[in-house]
């Protein structure tokens, strides 16, 4: 009878990584317990259904895995029990009014899904935001780069068995939900951006809570890394499970951490600058063996260059106007609507018709904390647009989790699922 | 006044929004002289003919036209030749009033750092086109997308079926320009085939020929019973 060795690698030798590297990890190597497996034992195969609602799968996503043993030899992953049809939504709303259906596609990230549509339209416009409005928007879009990862953070650890770091996480994520609501009145849905600027100027003192969460945010970061980065459970868990080669995550059109992690290092803010990211001092982290572990270690990182960027966003941030000075786009004050004419019918067509942008399209991405973030809008003059198209980063990288998944084992799933980083919100639309 | 644009408003959630004003083609005029484009010199010096026409938008996005029956032999020598890696995108667009459906290709070159938009205009009588999934994976969801929000079909795709939508959806699709907001059946028809769906509705034939080699039922996803059944896969609220 056909027999098949079978390596349990519960305790396998941490100092060589999948690629023959060296990681420097203090465990003392163990030797792996080899034993013997009838092949038969191995014959029948079992279909099972993972979701739509298990809280591992992180919303309603559903995989149905066929499994030999524990092993996965299948994994069909079935999308759409969140789809509300944002797309279609939005050619019946003027341009200004799809601004809340973008934060609730992303609802971990909200402020960067406002800042990318906004940008999309005003490139097809041709409207260059004024210079306040640019650092703010960097501002929010680097301060919710962490609130997404950092809830990333602690919902893989919990998915993996490390709870405490989920509450060191979600107290930082509260505070940003209190930055949140004193910028935008909301903490999840803050439809903080309108075409040509902001709802509304940084509120007196913002600045100085966010400077004060940045103090505190450094230290709680590196004690989730002192739990995390040297933890064996940890290492054991992630380390050379989930991998994925460079070239196979180019072709699979991953993006973000997840592409960064199989080290390739595409990124748009580096790649194809925006709001002056050219001239921020950052660095791109970018990982080496493409596993959950390269890509835990690659948001860390993300999180820390996220507050380096703040801070030089926090000293540059210039003073003057936030929206710009344009009567197409922004309404004008009310004081002048009273009591100039012109102004009156500006104010006016602006509330009555909405934007009208002329004819014309642009596909513009951000980097999302996902990912990369495609907003393609499409006007022909009117004040709603023909085709409005969300490239969401998290419904391109779950598609690669079979690949990623199969020949793994099923408690890897968990893991490789929850390190991708997704969001059914904005996959199912 | 203001009533008429108010039930103008409420006919159109069931009819589906006006066609387009724009332009036959439905794409802004070219502006004048356009800046070159290497790949699209390089396209033009090895198809001749392939390149329907070259446009620019929004100050600096490239759009080239190729006719649909040889999209998949010009988008693979992109990828191979001028080094356009990744697939950033793939969507379409319906103009609406009749006129053609694009599919649209937003291509970039890692290595190159250039950007090249693609597009494929189909008749509404032949939505067909040759799939990409070969070049690059990452259009295995999207051509699925597509498909399943304009109709449009991907010869050779292996598994192309609805994503977003239910399996057994019979309303068309949804993002086309003739599909009413509220869809195209009552609400009672749209409650009575909701509640009157079979567990195979919620599986792919995929999964049912498996479940059938294996001898196999299959548990029913929403059926509390079923959950209880799975064990810790069910029975527990939705996660973050």
């Amino acid at each position: 009878m056909a027999l098949r060795t079978v390596v349990y690698n519960v305790t396998r030798n941490p100092e060589l990584s999948s690629g023959g590297a060296l990681v420097h990890a203090p465990i003392i190597p163990v030797q792996g317990e080899a034993r013997e497996v009838h092949e038969d034992i191995a014959g029948e195969h079992m279909l099972i259904n993972i979701g739509p609602q298990h809280p591992a799968t992180h919303g309603v996503l559903r995989l149905v895995l066929e499994l030999d043993g524990e092993t996965v030899v299948r994994c069909i992953p079935h999308i759409g029990y969140l789809h509300s049809s944002f797309e279609k939504l939005g050619e019946y709303r003027d341009w200004n009014q799809i601004v809340p259906l973008t934060d609730r596609m992303d609802y971990l990230a909200p402020l960067i899904y406002n800042c990318a549509y906004a940008m999309a339209v005003e490139k097809m416009m041709g409207i260059e935001v004024t210079e306040r409005c640019k650092v703010v928007r960097v501002m929010c879009m680097e301060l919710d780069r962490i609130f997404s990862h950092l809830l990333w953070l602690g919902t893989t650890g919990i998915d993996l068995g490390a709870f405490t770091v989920f509450l060191y996480t979600f107290q930082q994520r509260e505070k940003i939900y209190d930055l949140h609501e004193k910028l935008t009145g909301a903490r999840i849905t803050t439809s903080s951006t309108r075409i040509g600027g902001m709802m509304a100027d940084l509120p007196a003192g913002w600045v100085e809570d966010l400077s004060q969460f940045l103090d505190g945010f450094i230290p709680v970061l590196d004690e989730v890394d002192t739990l995390l980065t040297n933890n064996a459970i940890w290492i054991g868990r992630t380390q050379d499970v989930g991998g994925i080669s460079g070239a196979d995550a180019i072709n699979w059109g991953l993006s973000g951490p997840n592409l960064r992690a199989s080290g390739v290092s595409y990124d748009v803010r580096k790649d194809r600058p925006y709001y002056d990211y050219e001239t921020y001092d950052f660095d791109v982290p970018v990982g080496e063996h493409g596993d959950i572990y390269d890509r835990y270690l690659c948001r860390m990182e993300e999180m820390r260059q996220s507050v380096r960027i703040l801070r030089q966003a926090i000293d540059r941030l210039p003073g003057g106007p936030i929206n710009v000075d344009d009567p197409r786009v922004i309404l004008p004050p009310k004081t002048a609507a009273m009591n100039d004419m012109e102004s009156m019918i500006h104010h006016f067509k602006l509330v009555m018709e909405g934007v009208r942008a002329p004819v014309g399209e642009s596909w513009f991405s951000v980097e999302s904390s996902k990912g990369e973030l495609g907003m393609y809008v499409v006007s022909d003059g009117g004040s709603k647009p023909v085709r409005w198209r969300v490239r969401g980063p998290s419904f391109i990288n779950i598609a690669a989790l079979p690949h990623m998944i199969e020949g793994a084992l099923l408690s890897d799933v968990i893991a490789v699922n929850a390190s991708l980083d997704i969001v059914l919100g904005e996959i199912d639309r | 006044m203001s009533n008429d644009g108010f039930k103008k408003g409420l006919d159109s959630l069931d009819q589906g929004p006006a066609p387009s004003d724009a332009p036959e083609d439905g794409a802004p005029p070219p502006a004048g002289d356009l800046p070159p484009h290497p790949s699209v010199d390089a396209l033009r010096a090895e198809f001749g003919a392939g390149v329907l026409r070259h446009e620019l938008v929004a100050g600096d996005e490239h759009i080239v036209y190729i006719p649909p029956q040889r999209a998949a032999e010009i988008l693979g020598w992109l990828r191979d030749q001028q080094g356009y890696d990744f697939l950033q995108d793939l969507t379409a667009i319906d103009y609406g009033g009749g006129r053609m459906i694009q599919v649209v290709y937003q291509l970039w070159s890692i290595e190159r750092k250039l950007n090249l938009r693609v597009k494929c205009e189909l008749p509404l009588d032949a939505l067909e086109i040759d799939t990409v999934y070969f070049l690059w994976r990452a259009a295995d969801w999207l051509e699925r997308e597509v498909y399943d929000m304009f109709g449009v079909v991907f010869r050779g795709h292996p598994d192309l079926r609805r994503i977003l939508m239910p399996y057994n959806y019979a309303e068309g699709h949804p993002l086309r320009k003739d599909f009413p907001l509220r869809g195209r059946f009552s609400r009672a028809e749209q409650t009575r085939r909701a509640l009157s769906m079979k567990t195979e509705d919620h599986y792919s034939p995929q999964e049912l020929e498996m479940a059938h080699a294996l001898g196999q039922t299959m548990p029913d996803p929403f059926s509390p019973a079923d959950q209880a059944e799975q064990g810790q896969f069910g029975g527990m609220g939705g996660g973050g």
